[in-house]
């Protein structure tokens, strides 16, 4: 198939979506905007209210709000992963994923910072981060870094986009509305294709996925420094940083494939998101969770080998009151994704993308038990303190606000579906890059 | 002791008359003359002044402007601090028997809900063997202090005279200092205030009125050192278990005696809680040695509210 026809074909094959809406896409939009609504109400309850709404109190000062902020951020390795390296490596079969990569790590790094702002008291004074900033504090750090990379993922997403709003503004095939044309035309910026345009938007990507990949460990040590600073058992650790990093492209690289699996399914993509792909990502989770199952583990063994008395009262926590989340965490979730990839036989697209919906929620677990047991285990024993602030459970408000977050990530990525075609026809549809040279 | 004590008290009177002094050649010219309340009205029209040479002099009622009781401190003044002072604070562990009295009057004097302690008690035992005691826990107004370090946007601070503030004005709430401090000295204000606030305006000397969504902890009661007097817990104490002073001076007081800070931290083996975090605590301990009471006493006529919060941590032994 030359280029040509593969255009023309991935055109019809969404002429339908971007054409038409369906009732069952309504229906779930629909759906999806009454959990955020929800969301939206138990976020003003918490404003009006006061935290004291939340399972937040002395001890436990941050609870599922902190763990989904981590959560969030993590999965935002997606795109530094898949179409960052992959682009980096020149991987063939990066193509037709490349922009579900892009659109997951712009998105949740839209969601995921809003968490943290749920952790603050006072957001009147917001914008005192910026106007009384003070360097020495991680928070600082975090200030800083999640907005540079906001910035570089979405002028990352935004170039790979520019080649599909021309080929949708110029193309005759599907029916669009003049203002969607018209906003095509616009966002195209004049882009028409020539030699030394190419030139400059591919060498831009490359210089953006390097980029991208940089200020992505970055933002994820210092998201790793909050705990790593501090000296609370269980966070002060060296490993900190990196078991952060490894632990997001884990989770990235899972959402990945079940997203995969959805649109492939949604969209019919069998011909371009084939069984390859499910593998090719599947050994990457594999070889991810190897590496995270050894940090956790390298973590865990000091910590309960050494005899500190402080660590040992965390560990016993994580034992008992935690051990079934711990299990599921850091056994299961770690395992499974290592069994069903490594063994050929149980090597199939419906198996790999169940051992991803388990990594992933498993990930989010793993998070729960590093923050919530390290803050009820502090170094004065909780004593003094009403009983029911001792541990924490989180509440209504904080779940709703959970379901808000993961309403409003698919919501999103419906609506960036709706705009564009999920697999990008320009990458498609180009010839290698390496080829061009900017300056001659 | 009682040389030293009529010392401190003829230093503190020097201090509250220059006081008056600077503030009266601010307001009304060089020589003028302010009355202050501490030095007392007489019934006849006259009263006793301190010029601002240091003279005592007696003159008319009607010629003088009161002071009010305290001048509101805002920030800036706050994060100064008093010159030339260095404040520390002793606990003999050896006399607390969990009265509860600085819990008390703390919450009192700073308008502070029940479920809202600036200091703990907490019922310690360091090993299985040793016997369990008491121990008071203020904020430890530490010289390293963790929780200004993580603080993003500057609404905690350190003073050159010791004490931690919270500026209830700045603090954004996002509770990272209570994270980073180690002695879970940081309380949080989850709700507004079920306590009736003064009408007065705020100051981080003594964090009243308190702000909803933001974080308070122990002060030192810095707005009653301003006026040389101890803080709440120390006076409300029985035992004389807190003693306060000023590292300069190398003097502290319980209010019942005052004492050489190093000699009483070198007899009494006096040190500092988890030295080993490095924060350097302006707190320091006298081991609970010779005790005339049994440890369980400090549960005798408590509410059962206060006894529920020690119930897991006692039968585990």
């Amino acid at each position: 198939m030359n280029n040509t026809e593969l255009q023309n074909s991935l055109l019809n094959k969404f002429k339908p979506v971007l054409e038409t809406t369906s009732t069952r896409w309504y229906v779930t939009f629909a759906v999806l905007i009454v959990v955020f609504g929800w969301g939206i109400f138990g976020l003003i309850k918490q404003i009006t209210g006061g935290h004291i709404v939340t399972g937040m109190r002395d001890n436990v000062v941050w609870g599922v709000y902190i763990v989904n902020f981590i959560f969030f951020m993590g999965l935002s390795y997606a795109g530094a992963l898949v179409s960052g390296v992959l682009h980096l490596f020149n991987s063939e079969w990066r193509k037709p994923i490349i922009r579900m990569a892009e659109l997951i790590t712009v998105i949740s790094l839209i969601i995921g910072p809003f968490y943290i702002l749920f952790c603050i008291g006072r957001l009147d004074r917001l914008h005192f981060l910026f106007i009384h900033p003070r360097i020495q504090s991680p928070i600082s750090w975090d200030v800083i870094g999640i907005v540079t990379d906001l910035f570089g993922c979405f002028l990352y997403l935004y170039l790979s986009f520019i080649e599909d709003f021309a080929l949708l503004r110029d193309q005759k095939e599907i029916k669009l509305p003049n203002w969607r044309v018209k906003i095509y035309k616009w966002l195209a910026l004049g882009y028409t294709g020539t030699p030394h345009q190419k030139k400059i938007i591919h060498s831009a990507r490359t210089i953006m996925s390097a980029m991208i990949i940089a200020i992505a460990i970055i933002v994820y040590s210092v998201l790793a420094w909050i705990f790593g600073v501090t000296l609370q058992p269980g966070w002060d650790s060296t490993i900190f940083g990196p078991y952060f990093v490894i632990a997001a492209i884990f989770s990235g690289s899972g959402l990945m494939i079940i997203l995969m699996y959805i649109f492939r399914r949604l969209y019919k993509l069998e011909e371009y998101i084939t069984e390859k792909h499910f593998i090719n990502m599947g050994v990457l989770l594999l070889v991810v969770a190897a590496f995270y199952g050894y940090f956790t583990f390298c973590d865990y063994l000091t910590k309960w080998y050494g005899s500190v008395k402080i660590n040992s009262q965390l560990i016993d926590k994580l034992f008992a009151e935690f051990n079934f989340m711990f299990f599921f965490a850091n056994y299961i979730g770690i395992i499974l994704p290592i069994v069903i990839v490594g063994i050929r036989r149980f090597r199939t697209i419906n198996n790999i993308t169940m051992a991803s919906v388990i990594a992933v929620i498993a990930l989010w677990v793993n998070r729960y038990i590093i923050v919530i047991p390290t803050l009820e285990t502090p170094f004065l024993p909780i004593q003094d303190s009403r009983e029911a602030w001792v541990n924490y459970t989180a509440t209504w408000v904080e779940w709703s606000l959970m379901a808000a977050g993961v309403a409003i990530f698919i919501i999103m990525f419906k609506l960036a579906s709706k705009f564009l075609p999920i697999i990008s026809i320009s990458e498609m549809t180009n010839e290698d890059h390496r080829t061009l040279k900017i300056l001659e | 002791m009682s040389d030293k004590k009529k010392d401190k008290s003829r230093r503190a009177f020097l201090r509250t008359g220059l006081t008056a002094g600077l503030t009266a050649a601010a307001g009304l010219g060089g020589g003028s003359l302010l009355a202050s309340k501490s030095l007392g009205t007489g019934s006849s029209g006259k009263v006793k002044a301190l010029t601002t040479d240091g003279r005592l002099i007696e003159v008319d009622a009607d010629q003088i402007e009161v002071k009010p009781d305290h001048e509101n401190i805002g920030r800036k003044e706050s994060m100064i601090g008093l010159t030339g002072r260095k404040f520390v604070m002793v606990v003999d562990l050896a006399l607390c028997k969990n009265a509860r009295k600085c819990v008390d009057a703390c919450q009192e004097g700073h308008y502070l809900p029940k479920d809202h302690e600036w200091i703990k008690l907490y019922y310690m035992q360091d090993s299985p063997r040793t016997s369990p005691y008491w121990f008071p826990r203020p904020c430890y107004h530490c010289d390293n202090p963790m929780c200004v370090s993580v603080c993003p946007v500057g609404a905690t601070y350190k003073r050159a005279d010791g004490i931690v503030l919270v500026d209830n004005e700045r603090c954004i709430g996002c509770k990272f200092c209570m994270t980073g401090c180690p002695y879970s000295a940081r309380v949080f204000h989850w709700e507004k205030s079920e306590v009736e606030q003064p009408d007065v305006e705020y100051s981080p000397e003594t964090n009243v009125p308190s702000e909803e969504g933001t974080v308070g902890k122990c002060v030192w009661c810095a707005d009653l050192l301003r006026k040389n007097k101890l803080p709440r817990c120390v006076s409300a104490c029985p035992m004389g278990v807190i003693y306060f002073g000023d590292m300069v001076e190398d003097t502290v007081t319980n209010g019942m005696e005052t004492v050489r800070l190093s000699a009483l931290l070198k007899d009494r083996a006096g040190y500092r809680h988890r030295e080993e975090l490095g924060t350097s605590p302006g707190v320091y301990y006298l081991p609970p040695v010779e005790r005339s009471f049994t440890v369980e006493s400090g549960f005798e006529g408590q509410d059962e509210e206060i006894i529920e919060r020690y119930k897991g941590h006692v039968d585990k032994k």
